[in-house]
């Protein structure tokens, strides 16, 4: 009986999925054949937009300790802009980019930020990485209202009517990982460790709450300045505790040194005791840490390379394409692809590259076509996305053994996790 | 804290904690050795020391990648020859550098903590447009990874033993090249009086591009053996450069046995604080500790006297 009401059940989505499919093109068809809209239009506020063209900003650091993270996002960034050209721009105008550098350097960021919204006038900015970063550039937008699209999964507490955030907020990423960990691992006790700053610390504030909700403990939690890069003691330190989850939130180059050392004092990850579980290793880490210290550990995610949906397969064959055979695809990269589609969705919804007509035509924007699977901008300016659990492999790459089933929705300013 | 622990348990973890201290004192020396070279045998403040390293980390990550394209037999002793080719580059960038840069600033130290400053960004952004901006995983030996039981609960990491040997080695060669060599000789004689030096026939250009040359070497044989434990990226020679010169400047500026005596006691320092505290307090315990013996004893731990 319930079988077969989950098959019709299953029919009937089908259908649905295929006629999601159908009404953007039928939409689609008739708006190529109309003649662009006047510019006056389009764009009553004075942005960069010409008749053939619309300026925007894409502004990471190339340069300076963060350009080994940021690195990936601007060639996302650019991808989805030729993208979006080669099918014909938006409102009949192509895309142009100003790139800026940031040169990891957070006082830089909001400079040129300025320089960006204020002498180029750019409809939108594709930017920044770190937390840091953003909270640099963040007056200088709302105070020129300008409209930045924010890749990286970060800590939450935060936002703005002048952000659009395509990575997820803390709590999508951590309590599902952790339900995960607790359901499938039978795991009781946590070891907590971080790298010293805002977001680790946030995150696992987090992890803790929702831990102790369970009713189950943490037997430790420790931090490690940014660029630590002996971790023997601490690695004693989990040894003696025993805990049967050790939860990872080191970043950068100390996420190396930590991930080598772990191995080299044999805790064994593929023998899961403890089980390691991070939210800071992407496939981009991955390269630098080596497969072979990684393998085994689980990381709690919503995207990884190895999806197989038709969406990230044609994703990852256009970025090999434009990027080279070797380039491995991580979390982040991806949340700043959808970056300009999403833009491009607000635009065309609201009719206008206005900051203020983009802002409202925003929540409720869906992505059929994001490579992680479908997306949708919620009131909050987050996405609603689904929440992965991979395991790492020796090549480098996850195997993606968990997925949640709905979308998870993006809460920046979880009550009672503060 | 310990309440709930057996008496082996706790026996076995203090006795990894002595090796992670232990280990921890090698990675010291190891990185500060060729500083205290140069910034104690010459008083250049080297703020490029970390890219010598990360240099002889590149090349052992190019060596790798040679021997596992077209020797994939001799794989398991690349090391070796990676460590000896380290110690090449950067000893051979480092007189290129003393010959273009360091010889014209003599006798101006803060101009030379300006220019080895700039040619630390300089070097950064080579490796980023050689290598990328990205880290590069060095894959190692199979032998060099994992850990030895000692006894069930008792596990050396083997990286750990091998840091540790490779610093004893070293250590070693460098007291027989100032005691010993004539060219160790020389060093000394220059460091001492170096117009003396010069009157009794000792060329002391010459003396002090070597001794430049073979602190950079050793940054880059340091620089090497840290991929074991490390990253290689092109900053990550910022990681190792705050340690290093709180290492030389605590231990006495002139001093090698200082620099040894130094690096002993703020690795257990750290490493004791890391097990019981967290470990950023442990950094600040550290510092403090230091900036408050450094008060008391601006010269350091060790001094040789030095007729100026």
């Amino acid at each position: 009986m319930s079988d077969r009401k989950t098959r019709s059940f299953e029919i009937l989505r089908r259908k649905l999925l295929v006629a999601s499919l159908l009404v953007p093109t039928v939409t689609l068809a008739p708006s190529l054949t109309w003649a662009a809209p006047k510019t006056a239009d389009i764009n009553s506020t004075g942005l960069a937009v010409t008749d053939k063209t619309v300026t925007v900003g894409i502004l990471h650091s190339v340069t300076g300790t963060m350009a080994i993270s940021e690195t990936g996002s601007v060639q996302a960034e650019k991808l989805a802009i030729e993208q979006i050209n080669a099918a014909g721009g938006v409102l009949g105008r192509k895309i142009e980019f100003i790139q800026e550098d940031g040169a990891s350097d957070w006082p830089t960021f909001a400079e040129k930020s300025k320089k960006l919204l204020v002498n180029d006038k750019v409809a939108a900015v594709f930017g920044c990485w770190t937390s840091a970063s953003r909270k640099a550039v963040l007056p200088v937008f709302e105070q020129y209202n300008g409209m930045l699209y924010y890749p990286t999964f970060y800590e939450g507490l935060e936002q703005s009517p002048n952000v659009i955030y395509t990575g997820q907020e803390a709590t999508q990423q951590i309590i599902a990982g952790i339900d995960w960990v607790v359901k499938n691992k039978g795991a009781k006790k946590f070891f907590l460790l971080g790298s010293d700053y805002i977001w680790p610390r946030t995150s696992n504030k987090i992890a803790r709450k929702h831990i102790e909700k369970l009713g189950l403990k943490v037997v430790g939690e420790e931090y490690y300045p940014l660029g630590h890069t002996q971790f023997n003691s601490v690695i004693n330190k989990i040894k003696l505790k025993k805990p049967d989850v050790l939860y990872a939130i080191v970043v950068g180059g100390s996420n190396v040194a930590f991930y080598k050392q772990l191995k080299a004092a044999g805790i064994d990850m593929t023998k899961e005791a403890p089980t390691v579980l991070t939210i800071s290793v992407t496939e981009d880490e991955i390269r630098g840490i080596g497969g072979e210290n990684i393998e085994g550990a689980y990381a709690a995610m919503k995207y990884f390379q190895s999806l197989t949906n038709s969406n990230n397969q044609e994703f990852v064959k256009a970025f090999k394409a434009r990027w080279g055979d070797d380039i491995v695809i991580g979390d982040v990269t991806q949340a700043a692809y959808l970056g300009p589609w999403l833009w491009k969705a607000a635009v065309e919804k609201a009719g206008s590259f206005d900051i203020d007509k983009v802002r409202a035509a925003s929540p409720g924007i869906e992505l059929m076509t994001a490579p992680e699977g479908y997306v949708r901008i919620h009131e909050n300016h987050h996405l609603w996305s689904k929440t992965r659990i991979g395991k790492a492999k020796r090549d480098g790459q996850y195997e993606i053994i968990y997925e949640t089933d709905d979308l998870i929705e993006p809460d920046p300013f979880p009550a009672g996790y503060q | 804290m310990f309440a709930d622990y057996s008496m082996v348990e706790l026996t076995s973890i203090f006795a990894m904690q002595g090796f992670a201290g232990l280990i921890l004192f090698s990675v010291f020396v190891l990185m500060a050795l060729g500083l205290a070279i140069i910034f104690g045998q010459m008083g250049v403040i080297n703020m490029a020391h970390g890219e010598f390293m990360i240099l002889g980390a590149y090349v052992t990550y190019l060596t790798s990648s040679v021997f596992s394209t077209y020797l994939p037999e001799y794989f398991g002793s690349y090391f070796f020859l990676a460590m000896a080719l380290a110690f090449c580059a950067s000893a051979g960038l480092g007189a290129l550098v003393e010959w273009g840069m360091i010889r014209h600033l003599y006798r101006r130290p803060l101009d030379t903590l300006l220019a080895t400053w700039g040619l630390s960004l300089i070097l950064q952004q080579i490796y980023r447009s050689v290598f990328g901006a990205r880290e590069v995983g060095v894959e190692l030996p199979e032998w060099s990874m994992g850990s030895i039981a000692l006894t069930d609960m008792i596990e050396v990491p083997i990286n750990g033993i091998f840091v540790m040997c490779l610093t004893i080695a070293i250590t070693f060669c460098v007291y027989l090249m100032m005691q010993r060599s004539s060219l160790g000789k020389q060093i000394r004689a220059v460091v001492q009086n170096r117009p003396m030096a010069g009157a009794v026939g000792i060329n002391t250009e010459k003396v002090d591009r070597h001794t430049f040359a073979i602190g950079c070497g050793i940054a880059g044989i340091a620089g090497s053996a840290f991929t074991m434990i490390g990253s290689t990226g092109p900053t990550a020679g910022q990681l190792y450069i705050v340690d290093t010169f709180l290492v030389v400047v605590f231990g006495g500026a002139a001093s090698l046995l200082g620099t040894i005596a130094s690096a002993f006691t703020i690795s257990q320092a750290q490493s004791t604080m890391e097990f019981f505290l967290s470990g950023s307090m442990a950094k600040v315990l550290t510092l403090l500790v230091v900036v408050g013996i450094l008060m008391i004893r601006p010269q350091g731990l060790f001094t040789i006297k030095v007729r100026k």
